[in-house]
């Protein structure tokens, strides 16, 4: 369903500042993969995930989805296919508007924006039964500005936004990594349900190995803008946090250094 | 100092502080929808007039020639779009840029620096010689509300419709726009657009109520518009929620501003002075946000609950 082949982005070409973010990568998902990402900073997580995305033209390869080559669609294109949570609440939300109205935005994505009412009346009922489903008391809260809700209340939104519309590819990033850890597991828990219930296919980042384990059926580790480590099936779910380690050390030939992976 | 003197020049404040309301709420669409302070409108508010009196001394209906005026002044609104989407221009450069062009612009459409039109002679829909002594229908302060209150329905429809709220969202958060599949450059261009136009059509009524197009007419109007929409912001933000009502309460903060300018000119201070006082009174206005939250927050609750 996506395919990534031999994709690199450099950025800063030709500067002291020149970074080689992804180097020559090629990746396949099935459809319903939900395939976890983790790899320390600067390991080309999120430029992966934003080189899906569009947000900057990629220097070569080709992406693909459903076989349909998006490699040359504009950004606010290939969000017809895609479903977007940032690391960052603040980023996925608009602040000024009410809870419905992002959520109508949502609705629409991937349509032409027309004249008509930007929302609905019969929406609402959808949108109090949605928001409802996340169990934070937002559906009796339709009219509030987003700006008013807190991270983990935004971060939920956000991710409801982004399957409003059933994406072909549901693209998180580090949605959770911003929040504390109980609202986290919270978010993670919603994520999962949604996964499940739309059986969405999905990359997920996190900077967290047992998350990465927990959930998905697939985890992918990243090094340096290459993959390094893809692990699915029986062996993915009988993996352990110390085997992740091992595997790491064998593949890279060094310890892994971030406690945060670790620990999270 | 006489009282009556300033009583006799409110009628005309009122007129003046209207019809730079329209430009205002062009103002507000960008400065407050769209997040961009767009310079353009110091030289679109020209265009405006100069395009109206122009095509009023040729012999055109005044509702052609203020049609035309809008649609100039949205012509300029996509050049600066354009400069600053498709070229990557920072937007306030984008806008002098624009501004700078439409001078010369503006000076070719007039032929010279002045084009005055005769109330006597023209059929004319708003003129300082129409406050007082006419039938109510051809008053200019009328005239003007009832446009106004036209222009915030159509802006508060449009703003509710699909393409309006994807513009909205483009304002708060391009990030957030895109990943929803919303053409944040086109939106940004419509913005300009929409808003340039309402400044050229403020600017024919402008040239209508003082006879007279003048290539420096515009000059400083995004700092009266400024002024306007933190006036009505200020006195009327909190009683006015609805997008609706914060256009109106634009109009109403121009209209402050000129009664306000006018109590400062009865007082007798030097007109000279009038420009720098404006844009001292705006750039307080505009601290106030930065200087609350930095000398006035109250203290984070450490240590939770």
């Amino acid at each position: 369903m996506l395919e990534i082949m031999n994709v690199s982005k450099t950025f800063n070409p030709g500067t002291v500042n020149e970074k080689q973010a992804l180097k020559n990568i090629s990746l396949t998902l099935k459809d319903g993969d939900f395939v976890t990402v983790i790899g320390g900073n600067g390991a080309g997580k999120s430029t992966m995930l934003n080189a899906i995305a569009g947000v900057w033209p990629v220097d070569q390869g080709h992406i693909l989805i459903d076989g349909q080559d998006i490699t040359k669609l504009p950004e606010y294109k290939r969000a017809a296919f895609l479903g977007r949570v940032f690391q960052d609440p603040m980023n996925g939300t608009a602040a000024t508007m009410g809870i419905e109205e992002n959520l109508a935005l949502a609705l629409r994505r991937g349509q032409s924006r027309t004249l008509r009412a930007g929302i609905k009346s019969s929406e609402r009922e959808v949108y109090q039964r949605l928001l409802s489903t996340l169990g934070l008391g937002l559906e009796d809260r339709l009219t509030s500005k987003v700006g008013l809700l807190s991270g983990g209340q935004r971060q939920a939104l956000t991710l409801l936004m982004a399957t409003l519309k059933k994406p072909k590819l549901l693209l998180l990033d580090e949605h959770t990594a911003a929040l504390d850890p109980k609202t986290a597991a919270k978010v993670l828990e919603t994520t999962e349900m949604i996964v499940n219930r739309d059986k969405l296919t999905t990359l997920m980042i996190t900077h967290n190995m047992k998350d990465a384990i927990v959930h998905g059926n697939r985890l992918i580790m990243m090094m340096d803008g290459h993959i390094i480590l893809d692990i699915r099936g029986e062996e993915k779910k009988s993996l352990t946090v110390e085997d992740l380690l091992h595997k790491f050390e064998e593949v890279s030939g060094e310890e892994f250094a971030s406690d945060k992976a670790i620990l999270g | 100092m006489n009282i009556m003197n300033l009583i006799n020049a409110m009628p005309g404040a009122v007129a003046q502080g209207l019809i730079w309301g329209i430009m205002a709420i062009g103002v507000y669409i960008t400065f407050r929808v769209l997040d961009i302070a767009d310079l353009t409108v110091d030289g679109t508010l020209c265009t405006g007039g100069a395009v109206c009196i122009m095509m009023m001394q040729s012999g055109q209906n005044v509702w052609v020639s203020m049609g035309v005026a809008l649609a100039a002044g949205m012509l300029a609104g996509m050049v600066t779009g354009l400069l600053h989407t498709f070229m990557g221009i920072p937007a306030i450069l984008a806008g002098i840029l624009t501004q700078l062009g439409l001078y010369s612009v503006n000076l070719k459409i007039m032929g010279k620096a002045n084009q005055a039109i005769n109330v006597d002679k023209f059929d004319l829909l708003v003129s300082l010689r129409y406050i007082k002594g006419v039938p109510f229908y051809k008053n200019t302060i009328l005239l003007v509300a009832v446009q106004i209150v036209l222009l915030i329905v159509v802006l508060y429809w449009f703003f509710g419709t699909e393409l309006g709220c994807s513009l909205r969202a483009t304002g708060c958060n391009d990030k957030m726009a895109r990943a929803q599949g919303i053409n944040t450059d086109f939106n940004r261009v419509l913005g300009l657009m929409i808003s340039n136009g309402l400044v050229a059509l403020s600017g024919a009524l402008l040239g209508q109520y003082q006879g007279f197009a003048d290539v420096n007419m515009g000059r400083g109007a995004i700092v009266i518009g400024l002024a306007a929409v933190i006036i009505g912001e200020a006195v009327f933000g909190k009683v006015f929620r609805n997008f609706g009502f914060r256009l109106l309460a634009v109009a109403l903060g121009s209209i402050i501003y000129y009664f306000v300018l006018q109590i400062v000119i009865w007082l007798g201070i030097d007109t000279d002075l009038l420009k720098l006082l404006s844009a001292a009174v705006v750039a307080v206005f505009l601290a106030i946000p930065t200087w609350k939250s930095r000398y006035f927050s109250k203290p984070v609750n450490k240590g939770g609950a």
